[in-house]
């Protein structure tokens, strides 16, 4: 700090300048990380700035009590809670792992009667905490769950019939035991706050007239995203009561009678001028796709992603779309939709490509380096892409992000593990070493395909801003972990799997460790001793090693290592070591 | 040393059904899983073929087959080792980790119907496809996973009973036609638009997959595979000749229908019968086919004989 900036501190905390004053600025402040630097400059501070913050949000359930943190914050409406680790989407992280909501409910009930928000995601939530929540909190506004387990539509039901001041409901990804769709009709017949209603990924029927009701009642409906029971010949129905819609997701786009219905789809569409958010379309063919066509003009992100659709109806659909900064496609639309993409979405930030087949190794399907070459060509502005392939080359890679440096996001996965590139049949090195030289704002990188420990040697030297970095099937000793750790300076996350990095590699980040938010290596070659000698060391990091059964003692199959001020956990299921 | 993967890591095998007749689908054995043996395999490869380089099941073949393409001149397959790779430092790690990933992956599938979660499908889908064990790869979300079986897999003849096909005025069908199909009784999840079957030609490796749903005759049909085909071997341009044609038209004769190439075009009916393409009306082999085979005419004795046409040419009309 400068000297002349250093005495206006000082002078300002010399007068009297009111805390009332102070917080009443600080509310202003909603992002998180200014929020933290704010509370690190003197006492005061801290104190104004947590008696003003009304959000917190909680990357890792476990690095942090309730307790402490209803102490710190008194004033607080609105929680978002992250819980397992990342991997446990993949099936990586056993059921019954932990991450229960329960312990947090009780705590807000006591401390935070006024809560309106509650955000979860990787959570354990059974239905007795949703029905707990729904009684719990007279104010409650909005409740989001993705990618959580451990209820049922039960508890979606105690939600509907108690939150008389919804406002959002957002159910996504989660593994939820589906019982039946009569949730929705547990909304009563006056309620009307609704906003946002996300049901796409449930899959029972819903009743369609007390949806019908309820899209009526909510005046203020702005996302909709129905799951797809709800029929094309549906839809316009909903729509026409919805005229405020910013987030359509539809159900099935399947057109099973004659043309004479297209024509209310066509009249419904033409009514959404406010739409920049589009979804669903499963099922969607060629004769549908059309009716949309109205409605796409002000689209700013479009998820395709369930929807199978071919190059050429990509192709014409991209050409009424020319606002488009975020796409979602399945990998039908190959090479050649990809290419219509570069044509016609010069303004694309976002892509992310999907495998429909990824297990069928022996059909040529899908994209390969000439689709994402073509959209590079095209979309100068991406920065953020995810991208499933078969094949890859570290010259395709080199032009790739020589014509789009601004690459914040860069996840590609060659499905195949240890794939080389399949020109030269080198490992994919050169590939990652252009991305980290290119993209030097890049924050987030996942590499596959074969690769020596020369990639980590390159990330470590060049990735000064990443932060998150998820490897898998790479690297050929300690060393590459290494590089890693001593460099990249921001590092915060790291994942790993199935790699050979030992425990000379883990322990190597013995300073890195606390100033990241995790770590995870399963199926490396860390043993048992390695994190005894972590734990050890390190007494503020909490080691957790999980042990799969049928495996050696010695061996470490699962660490999950991460800084916390709770202390160990004291609710860890007994495959869960804490050591 | 630690990790040491011991002789019994969990098999893992090749990759889907090899595509060629009677060629041998290649398994990782216990025993030793970096070595295979091919030794059946070399005996159906053609001369003028692609290599049939069958690596790791865990897809390294697919690099390794690619880059020995530039091999050519009567060189059959080799048995890839270790020595390939020498990076692969790793490969041994991975057989332990599918074993016990492949154990926990056991536990939570049969933890998974107690709780009628829908996480662990990710998983027994793959095992379905018979494809590799590994736990969580790609990374694929369950949810997605689970929109993708519902989309992608099921046969075609459970979908269509009576077929009636559409079109919007308005929007002529151009070249390749689409199919809007009506079913009498609606039943969910079941309603397709997209019949993917899969293709397979003799003497290429890799097949390929085709969306019925679009054709409404044989003849789009075969020259969409036709096309198909010719990007991929030098078998298809002796097919077409000297004409190196890729623009075709709607009206010409398909040479794959008439026999004149000296393939046919075969398929797989819901008996598992092998039977001549074209035979029947559009609309029954629809409903009847669940894959494609462009056979070699001297291979095609066995089938059902199709009864005589004087043009020799497809004699069903578009619907």
């Amino acid at each position: 700090m400068d000297p002349e900036r250093k005495k206006v501190v000082e002078h300002v905390a010399v007068s009297t300048f009111p805390d009332e004053v102070l917080e009443r600025v600080l509310v202003q402040l909603k992002s998180h990380k200014d929020r933290s630097s704010v509370s690190l400059v003197c006492h005061s501070w801290y104190d104004a700035e947590r008696f003003s913050r009304t959000h917190v949000f909680i990357a890792n359930c476990y690095s942090v009590t309730p307790e402490i943190v209803s102490r710190r914050f008194p004033n607080i409406r609105s929680v978002s809670l992250k819980g397992k680790p990342r991997f446990s989407d993949f099936n990586l992280v056993p059921p019954n792992w932990g991450a229960n909501i329960r312990s947090w409910l009780v705590m807000f009930a006591a401390k935070y009667p006024f809560l309106e928000e509650l955000r979860l995601k990787r959570m354990t939530v059974t239905d007795e905490s949703l029905e707990f929540l729904a009684l719990s909190f007279p104010n409650f506004k909005a409740l989001s769950l993705l990618s959580c387990d451990g209820f049922s539509t039960d508890g979606l039901a105690a939600i509907a019939t108690h939150c008389k001041n919804l406002a959002e409901l957002d159910i996504q990804e989660n593994d939820l035991n589906d019982k039946s769709g009569s949730w929705l009709s547990c909304f009563p017949e006056n309620f009307s706050s609704l906003e946002v209603l996300n049901f796409a990924n449930l899959s029972n029927d819903v009743n369609f007239e007390a949806l019908e009701r309820l899209v009526s009642r909510c005046k203020s409906l702005k996302v909709l995203k129905v799951n797809r029971n709800i029929t094309l010949e549906q839809l316009p129905r909903l729509l026409i009561r919805a005229p405020l819609l910013t987030e359509l997701g539809t159900g099935s786009f399947l057109q099973e009678h004659p043309a004479c219905q297209y024509s209310e789809l066509e009249n419904a569409f033409n009514k959404c001028m406010n739409l920049n958010t589009l979804s669903g379309l499963s099922e969607v063919t060629a004769l549908s796709l059309p009716a949309l066509y109205p409605a796409c003009a002000n689209l700013t992100f479009m998820n395709l992603s369930c929807a199978a659709l071919q190059s050429g109806e990509l192709a014409k659909l991209l050409v009424h779309c020319p606002c488009l900064r975020r796409l979602w496609v399945l990998d039908t639309v190959e090479d050649k939709g990809l290419e219509a993409v570069g044509s016609n979405c010069p303004l694309l930030e976002e892509l992310r490509v999907f495998p429909t087949d990824p297990f069928d190794e022996d059909t040529f399907h899908g994209v390969t380096e000439s689709g994402f070459i073509a959209v590079s060509y095209g979309c100068r502005r991406l920065s953020y892409v995810l991208y499933f392939c078969r094949q890859m080359t570290n010259a395709a890679v080199a032009t790739i992000v020589q014509n789009c440096p601004d690459f914040t996001h860069f996840r590609l996965c060659i499905m195949n593990p240890w794939q080389p590139d399949y020109q030269t049949n080198e490992p994919m090195d050169e590939a990652f070493c252009a991305v980290v030289k290119s993209c030097t704002k890049l924050q987030r990188l996942a590499v596959s395909g074969l690769l020596t420990d020369l990639t980590f040697e390159y990330i470590g030297k060049y990735a000064k801003n990443l932060e998150t970095l998820s490897v898998a099937f790479a690297g050929s000793s300690d060393w590459g972990m290494q590089c890693v750790l001593g460099g990249c300076p921001k590092l915060r996350k790291l994942e790993i799997r199935d790699c050979p990095f030992g425990n000379a590699a883990l322990l190597s980040g013995l300073d890195k460790y606390e100033s990241m938010r995790s770590l995870w290596m399963s199926d490396c070659k860390v043993t048992m001793n390695g994190c005894r000698v972590l734990a050890k060391e390190m007494p503020r990091l909490n080691v957790e090693v999980i042990k799969v059964d049928g495996s050696n003692e010695s061996q470490a199959d699962k660490v999950y290592v991460y800084r916390s001020v709770a202390g160990p956990r004291t609710d860890a299921p007994p495959f869960v070591l804490t050591l | 040393m630690q990790g040491v993967v011991g002789g019994g890591a969990g098999a893992v095998s090749g990759g889907g059904g090899s595509s060629t007749s009677g060629a041998s689908i290649s398994t990782v054995s216990n025993e030793d899983n970096l070595v295979l043996s091919s030794e059946d395999s070399s005996s159906c490869l053609d001369e003028s073929e692609l290599e049939l380089g069958l690596g790791l099941s865990l897809g390294v073949g697919m690099g390794a087959c690619k880059a020995q393409q530039g091999l050519r001149g009567g060189q059959y397959a080799r048995i890839l080792t270790a020595k390939d790779f020498p990076y692969v430092g790793s490969s041994a790690s991975v057989s332990s980790s599918s074993s016990s990933s492949s154990s926990s992956s056991s536990s939570s599938l049969s933890r998974a119907n107690v709780t009628a979660g829908t996480k662990r499908s990710a998983d027994s889908a793959a095992a379905a496809n018979g494809a590799s064990q590994v736990v969580g790869w790609p990374p694929i979300r369950a949810y997605r996973m689970n929109s993708l079986v519902n989309q992608a897999k099921l046969p075609a003849t459970e979908v269509f009973n009576s077929l009636i096909v559409k079109s919007r005025k308005s929007n002529p069908a151009v070249g390749k036609g689409t199919s809007n199909a009506c079913v009498n009784a609606k039943e969910k999840g079941q309603l397709r638009s997209s019949l993917f079957v899969k293709v397979n030609m003799d003497g290429i490796p890799i097949g390929r997959k085709v969306d019925l749903s679009s054709h409404r005759c044989y003849e789009t049909l075969a020259q969409k595979l036709e096309d198909m085909f010719a990007t991929s071997s030098t078998i298809m341009n002796s097919i077409r000749g000297e004409e190196h044609d890729m623009m075709v038209e709607a009206t010409r004769p398909s040479k794959l229908l008439d026999g004149s190439s000296g393939f046919v075009l075969t398929y797989e009916d819901k008996e598992g019968d092998w039977m001549l393409v074209g035979d029947v009306p559009w609309g029954m082999f629809i409903n009847s086919v669940r894959r494609l085979r462009i056979m070699r005419a001297s291979e095609a004795n066995g089938l059902a004989p199709r009864s005589e046409e004087s043009n020799g040419g497809q004699r069903m009309k578009p619907i």
